[in-house]
């Protein structure tokens, strides 16, 4: 398929990166102030990026839709940040890094990108600390490390409960320090609204200042999206409220291609669901399942009466209950990755072994309180206990935690080659926004990693690749007539939505996007239930185009116009990962299809037939078209995914 | 557990402010049947639901990650920023924590700092124009000796890591009465300071970020400690006493 060139470089796996840098094109330091790059996004990937960018000399523009950089989502981030350092010497290497993140993505990535994840890893732990991150240590003075699902080795470097807080507040002071120097211009509370493509190639940003309401254009000799996942097409998830998949989605309608859309990651420990007003689910960091067990009841008789609240569960006795990941998969147990242990928490629940509402399962640590004591426990998981008693009125130290898989973080994303660009020229995407390293299932600790390998190690080498024959195209002035028709269309657009003024709420038609996502395109998904998911998401969006109520103006503060502007774009966006769901007729990490599996239920590849990354490319006109980058494992057996 | 639990019937009293410039007021709304489980901004989001359907405009408030990292909510709820309970923010307070009946009043942070541009909603770039002043480690990308090069005593890290988890809420400012931004900048001082990585730096960095705090209009600290009582992190005040030791070091040097 020649429309998709993955570009990866020559040589070995080992010196691809290397022979990369030494070829590429660079730009001379002085034509650098001539370049304009904006960076939309300022979490991990956004803000690394920007920084560096600011740093090399170029002239950088960095917007994001909260008040500040330093609140974009990477802030929640809890449990840690993968490196191959091993420094615990229990045999870490980089090639394992690069191999248990492509057996944890279920053979679905590119070899080249992840071994070059895994290569940068290391350097990104010695930018941190020289930022003054205040990651754990030991007694001795030297860093700490802890064991995440998918990994036999200890690599997860961390910062108490908080680690992609401490990171992102360490590129946030990097991007501060070039703001103050005057090579970054800070736009917050922005929303970006199009991406205006000249003569074939990304030239420019259209925005919506949210504060005034007004309709800004920018120019940029190229722009990067490190705008985040999509997760919140599902209304209930681990991300923030804001999170969206609109940067995505204006770049795919633009011509970018989306890079398995399906490819969705539902994770084991989040606090389940307590009723209908319910506006977001908080994940119980995966660093708890190093200590904690997770079983049910061993009867349904037990099951029954937990959930009627006539016994409770510290009463029950070791013998009556079922440990039940020890017991599928006694090598990893507890450890297992995300797709696995959320499905075999669904199979019991779904079996009627489930506690409280019959969705949830027990994640306890009596034992681990019982052989460490109490201080220790609290000293490495204090903060988390402390934000589920507050939101559960339970103490996790007395009896154990209650908790349900939950959507977390999307695979897929703007398909984008080795360099991190998009399939229009000039436009690149990083961090969780594309695609890349994680195949069809992302091993904890990883995306910290990844966004900031993308922000301050790959793109400040592979945009000069691109930039160094840019430097004799002026600046395009933002009278032109692509900029003004772009925002042109936008007004149109936004006024389309205000005119509705329908019955119902943005929020009301959200939750009903979100069930059909759950129902039909979730954590197992089905042919004949995708199909009545697409009929589903096209009937919700007329009823949205018909029915929807915005209060307000379009020139103030109008948080109703915003959430409408991006469940417009969700509404689109649903479709086309039921379709992708469709076209995958196997199983594979987290897209699990009930009609492809194991005798014994778990997820059967099929490599003979879908051993390639599913490219979207937008027509105007009829269904999206489907295009397919081969993946060829040349360093790596492909085999079974085996946990047991 | 939760079916068992008996709604709250409330009256909020609710800081109405179309604009920058307009003048506010307060607006009373009733909003009956919340659940105990659910939390403040939950609650709110039923109020937003019952205006867009009577067709009045939702009454705006920051917030995102609704997991008390972010930093985003900030409302002043029953003369208490973050509301009536300890160590965490709105987003994270829970219904359970009111009686049914009861009024609750819903203020904005206010000082001359962090200006209301509508309802609930102030400005706070003012923190970051404070933190771009001196808030980092003047390093880049790339070219950097191994993290495990300079060993970091356990207890060091730690008391930065305390430091560090301030969210810049703004809180601290709202409680203080002269409208300080001490406890804010001292956290940020005193992390850094009490690495190596940033000590080279420390007395430059307390003194750029310190005229800065002045220049935009926050108050002085006369050390009451209001600020640390309403942290939702527990930011101590002693990092107000190291702000001050290093901005010492800054003074003599000079
Ligand atoms: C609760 C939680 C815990 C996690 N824990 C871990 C962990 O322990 N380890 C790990 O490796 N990963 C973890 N992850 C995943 C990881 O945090 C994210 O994948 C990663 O931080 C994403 O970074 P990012 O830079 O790509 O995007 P984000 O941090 O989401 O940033 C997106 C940026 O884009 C901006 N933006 C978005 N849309 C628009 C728009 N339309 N217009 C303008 N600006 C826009 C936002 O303002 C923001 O600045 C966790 C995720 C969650 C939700
Ligand atoms: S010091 Fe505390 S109250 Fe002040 S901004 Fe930081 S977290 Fe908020
Ligand atoms: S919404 Fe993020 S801290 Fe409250």
């Amino acid at each position: 398929m020649a429309i998709l060139n993955s570009k990866i470089p020559e040589g070995q796996l080992s010196e691809k990166w290397i022979n990369y840098k030494d070829k590429q094109d660079l730009v001379n330091p002085a034509n650098k102030r001539k370049l304009d790059i904006i960076v939309v996004g300022t979490g991990l990937a956004g803000a690394a990026a920007a920084a560096s960018f600011g740093e090399l000399g170029f002239n950088v523009k960095a917007l994001c839709y909260q008040d500040s950089a330093r609140r974009a989502h990477s802030i929640a981030a809890q449990g840690g940040i993968n490196a191959a350092k091993n420094y615990p010497n229990d045999g870490d290497s980089i090639y394992r890094l690069f191999y248990d993140t492509v057996k944890g993505g279920d053979y679905r990535s590119r070899e080249a990108n992840v071994y070059r994840l895994a290569e940068v890893s290391n350097q990104i732990i010695d930018q941190c600390v020289a930022q003054g991150v205040p990651f754990a240590r030991d007694y001795g003075g030297l860093l700490d490390n802890r064991s995440f699902g998918g990994a036999l080795v200890s690599r997860t470097f961390y910062a108490r409960g908080q680690t992609g807080q401490q990171l992102l507040l360490g590129a946030y002071s990097a991007l501060g320090r070039q703001v103050q120097k005057g090579t970054v211009k800070m736009y917050p509370r922005t929303e970006l609204m199009d991406i205006v493509v000249i003569d074939g190639r990304a030239r420019g940003v259209v925005v919506r200042n949210l504060v005034t309401g007004e309709i800004e254009s920018h120019f940029g000799h190229a722009v990067v999206l490190g705008t985040g996942g999509y997760g919140n097409v599902f209304f209930l998830s681990t991300n923030a409220m804001g999170s969206n998949g609109s940067a995505a989605w204006k770049a795919y309608k633009k011509g970018a291609f989306f890079g398995n859309p399906s490819f969705v990651q539902i994770h084991p420990t989040c606090i389940p669901v307590h009723g209908e007003f319910q506006s977001k689910l908080t994940l119980m960091s995966e660093s708890l399942r190093n200590d904690g067990r997770i079983w049910v009841p061993k009867h349904k008789a037990d099951a029954e009466k937990i959930r009627a609240e006539q016994l409770r569960p510290e009463d029950l006795s070791e013998e009556n209950r079922d440990y039940y990941l020890e017991r599928r998969y006694p090598a990893f147990g507890n450890l297992v990755p995300r797709d696995v242990a959320s499905r075999a928490a669904k199979e019991r629940c779904d079996a009627g072994f489930g506690v409280e509402t019959g969705k949830a399962v027990y994640l306890d640590f009596k034992h681990a309180i019982e052989r460490l004591g109490r201080d220790t426990i609290e000293a490495r998981y204090g903060n988390l206990f402390q934000m589920y008693e507050k939101i559960t009125d339970q103490n996790p130290y007395e009896t154990p935690m209650m908790i349900y898989p939950a959507i977390h973080y999307t695979m897929g994303g703007l398909w984008v080659d080795y360099e991190l660009q998009t399939t229009i020229p000039g436009l690149f995407a990083a961090g969780e926004a594309n695609f890349s390293d994680h195949g069809a299932n992302r091993l904890g600790a990883s995306a910290l990693m990844q966004g900031l390998a993308d922000g301050y190690f790959v793109l400040p080498y592979t945009i000069q690749n691109y930039l160094a024959d840019q430097i004799n195209v002026p600046r395009i002035s933002t009278d032109n007539k692509a900029f003004k028709d772009a925002e042109q269309s936008i007004k149109a657009q936004l006024k389309k939505l205000m005119d509705i003024k329908g019955k119902q709420s943005v929020d009301s038609l959200h939750k009903k996007l979100g069930l059909a996502m759950w129902d039909y395109v979730g954590m197992a998904r089905n042919a004949e239930g995708l199909k009545k998911g697409i009929a589903k998401i096209k009937e919700i969006r007329e009823e949205f185009w018909k029915d929807v109520r915005i209060p307000g103006n379009t020139d103030t503060i109008n948080l109703e116009l915003e959430k409408a502007n991006r469940l417009a774009d969700f509404l689109e966006m649903g479709e086309l990962m039921a379709r992708d769901a469709l076209n995958r007729e196997e199983s594979c990490g987290g897209h699990y299809r009930e009609e492809f599996k194991t005798p014994e239920g778990e997820a059967l590849r099929n490599d003979k037939n879908f051993m390639y990354v599913a490219a979207w490319e937008h027509k105007e006109k009829g269904d999206p078209k489907l295009h397919k980058e081969p993946l060829v494992y040349e360093n790596i057996e492909v085999k079974q995914r085996n946990y047991k | 557990m939760s079916e068992s639990k008996k709604g709250l019937n409330l009256t909020l009293k609710v800081w109405r402010q179309d604009s920058a410039k307009a003048k506010g007021r307060f607006e009373s709304y009733d909003v009956p049947n919340i659940s105990p489980d659910s939390s403040f901004l939950e609650m709110m989001d039923v109020l937003n639901e019952q205006l867009i359907n009577k067709g009045k405009a939702p009454v705006a408030f920051d917030h995102d990650c609704r997991e008390g990292i972010c930093g985003m909510c900030s409302l002043y709820i029953n003369g208490r920023a973050h509301g009536p309970d300890d160590d965490i923010t709105t987003c994270q307070l829970h219904m359970r924590k009111f009686e049914d009946g009861e009024t609750i009043t819903i203020e904005p942070w206010r000082s001359n700092g962090f200006p209301v541009i509508k309802d609930l909603i102030v400005d706070r770039t003012a923190f970051d124009q404070i933190l771009e002043a001196g808030g980092f480690v003047s390093i880049s990308t790339g070219g950097i000796p191994d993290a495990n090069a300079i060993p970091i005593p356990k207890e060091d890290a730690d008391e930065a890591m305390d430091a560090a988890s301030c969210i810049g809420c703004g809180a601290c400012v709202a409680t203080c009465k002269n409208s300080s931004a001490m406890l804010f900048v001292s956290a940020k001082v005193s992390q850094l300071a009490l690495l190596p990585q940033g000590k080279v730096e420390a007395s430059r960095r307390a003194r750029a970020m310190v005229a800065k705090m002045d220049e935009l209009g926050f108050g002085n600290c006369t050390n009451t400690g209001a600020c640390e009582v309403e942290c939702p992190k527990g930011i101590s005040v002693s990092h107000i006493a190291r702000l001050n030791r290093e901005f010492l070091c800054a003074s003599l040097k000079q």
